[in-house]
């Protein structure tokens, strides 16, 4: 139970300046401007928005600001800003096939059309301090250019598909529930779990994606592919009678080719997982998939292994860390009256136990 | 036919402005001259759109979470009316797409295209062109290595 108190307000207004004096820190230190996070803590801004589930790069830096880099709490102020926005409407599905790529990768074709392209990545980076970065004011490196593709880069699932190899993906309601209007309600359908997985928090998708891997709701993954760019979104605008693109996002897509599933009634095809994350955000988008493709045990006629990643009510029910958070820290404010009726009770049963002691031992006696 | 061109030209003016940077967009449009006389319609509003995906990228939709979006409607003089949208949060930079669009639809399609929609496609597609090409370096040259028996 919560019962309001009075008081502390002069405490709490003290403690809030001085938060943003800490906020501040060493005056002698210049002070980060918004266009310092946006462009040099890109990644950060890419979390706060795929968590916050609202992308405006400018909004996310002044929110991890506002936050001194604690991404949680971040992303909280980032969804309490959007509760105050008007939805004006949805858009178009995004069309990740025409994507402009910065990166794509296939784990399972070596040579697929459009080739294997790195793109700006940690991969095969060796791990060690740059102490050059310490030193500000350091020369960047030309990136070097080549002649660009022409065209969209196919999707490697399409390659499959085309031989029946991979399952289809059905078509579902052209509306899909939106956890962020109605209470998350189950059985939650394949929309509404990757709604829940993509704003999910990213250790979280992450160690449930882990868990697939080492045994718990195996469901041996390759990563058929994984693109990193922009698209552009669409959406149909009432007042002229047409649809225009509205803005651009930076996505990460995955698509995963998992173990093939076969009746009597049809021959065995490889099944998918995706993961789809606003941002530049692989760990997210692989782990995503991944754990999509645990979650489909029921509709593809799989056996319930009992794993935590098989179990939505568990993963959808706990993958949110704003929820997360305000559940876990409620508990650090103040609860005097429910903590007094505890210790009225255990001083009351610790007199009854003594005392009923206290008659045993005379009578042993 | 001519309904719909003139369709796909307001559509691809449309989308060009609400995606343009707004700090250039409003340089261009101060550069193109004083603003018209206009009654706002829909004053300046900064809201969200609902991004969707679909799952396995050809399937069902499913929200992927929003983008901030402001809009605003403004009607000339003359009658002509124009809509404006663009992805952020800029009262200034939707009302000067809305005027723009009013403004093309009124007779000076033509001028504006030069003045601001041409500038702000070359910088698109120069800026996407740049990222391609740096892309296309990283691509894999995979050979083989012949192993003498």
């Amino acid at each position: 139970m919560y019962v309001a108190v009075k008081g502390g307000e002069r405490a709490i207004d003290n403690a809030h300046a001085w938060l943003a004096e800490e906020r501040r820190g060493d005056t002698d230190v210049s002070e980060l401007s918004l266009a310092q996070i946006r462009e040099q803590l890109a990644l950060a801004v890419n979390r706060v928005m795929a968590e916050g589930s609202l992308y405006d790069p400018d909004l996310a830096a002044l929110a991890i600001k506002q936050a001194r880099g604690d991404m949680i709490e971040a992303v909280f102020l980032i969804r309490a800003y959007r509760t105050t926005l008007p939805r004006f409407g949805a858009s178009a599905p995004v069309a990740t096939g025409a994507m402009a790529c910065d990166r794509r990768i296939s784990a399972t074709f070596k040579d697929l059309p459009g080739g294997q392209v790195l793109g700006p990545t940690f991969d095969y980076t060796h791990r060690l301090l740059d102490f050059a970065l310490a030193a500000e004011g350091g020369e960047v490196p030309e990136p070097a250019t080549g002649a660009a593709t022409e065209g969209d880069l196919p999707h490697v699932t399409s390659f499959l598909a085309r031989e029946d190899l991979i399952q289809d993906e059905p078509e579902g309601p052209a509306t899909p529930r939106d956890l962020t209007r109605e209470p998350l309600d189950f059985p939650a359908d394949r929309p509404l779990r990757l709604q829940a997985l993509t704003r999910g928090d990213e250790g979280f998708v992450l160690s449930m994606a882990y868990s697939t891997q080492r045994g718990y709701g195996r469901n041996h993954p390759f990563v058929g592919e994984l693109r990193v760019g922009t698209v552009p979104v669409e959406m149909e605008i009432p007042e002229l009678g047409f649809a225009i693109e509205i803005g651009e996002v930076k996505v990460t897509e995955c698509e995963t080719v998992n173990q093939f599933l076969g009746s009597k009634s049809e021959p065995p095809q490889f099944t998918r997982g995706y993961g789809l994350v606003f941002g530049h955000s692989e760990r997210k988008a692989i782990s995503m998939a991944l754990v999509d493709r645990a979650l489909r045990w029921e509709e593809l006629g799989e056996d319930d292994m009992g794993a935590p990643a098989q179990d939505a009510e568990f993963v959808l029910y706990h993958s949110d860390n704003v929820q997360a958070t305000g559940f876990l820290e409620h508990i650090k404010l103040p609860h005097y009256v429910d903590f007094q009726s505890e210790l009225e009770l255990i001083r009351r049963i610790r007199a009854e136990a003594m005392a009923a002691q206290g008659d045993v031992q005379e009578a042993a006696e | 036919m001519s309904d719909q061109i003139e369709i796909d030209a307001r559509k691809a003016r449309l989308s060009t402005l609400a995606k343009a940077p707004h700090a250039r967009l409003l340089d261009l449009w101060q550069g193109f001259g004083a603003a018209p006389e206009h009654e706002v319609l829909r004053a300046p509003e900064i809201g969200t759109v609902m991004v969707r995906g679909r799952a396995g990228a050809v399937g069902a939709p499913f929200n992927l979470g929003e983008i901030t979006v402001t809009r605003c409607s403004v009607r000339l003089g003359s009658g002509a009316v124009g809509h404006g949208y663009v992805q952020g949060r800029s009262h200034e930079a939707a009302r000067a797409v809305a005027l723009i669009d009013a403004l093309s639809e009124d007779g000076q399609a033509a001028a504006l295209e030069a003045a601001i929609l041409l500038p702000l496609r070359a910088e698109a597609e120069g800026g996407k062109a740049a990222r391609a090409e740096k892309a296309a370096a990283t691509k894999v040259e995979f050979f083989t290595i012949v192993r003498g028996e």
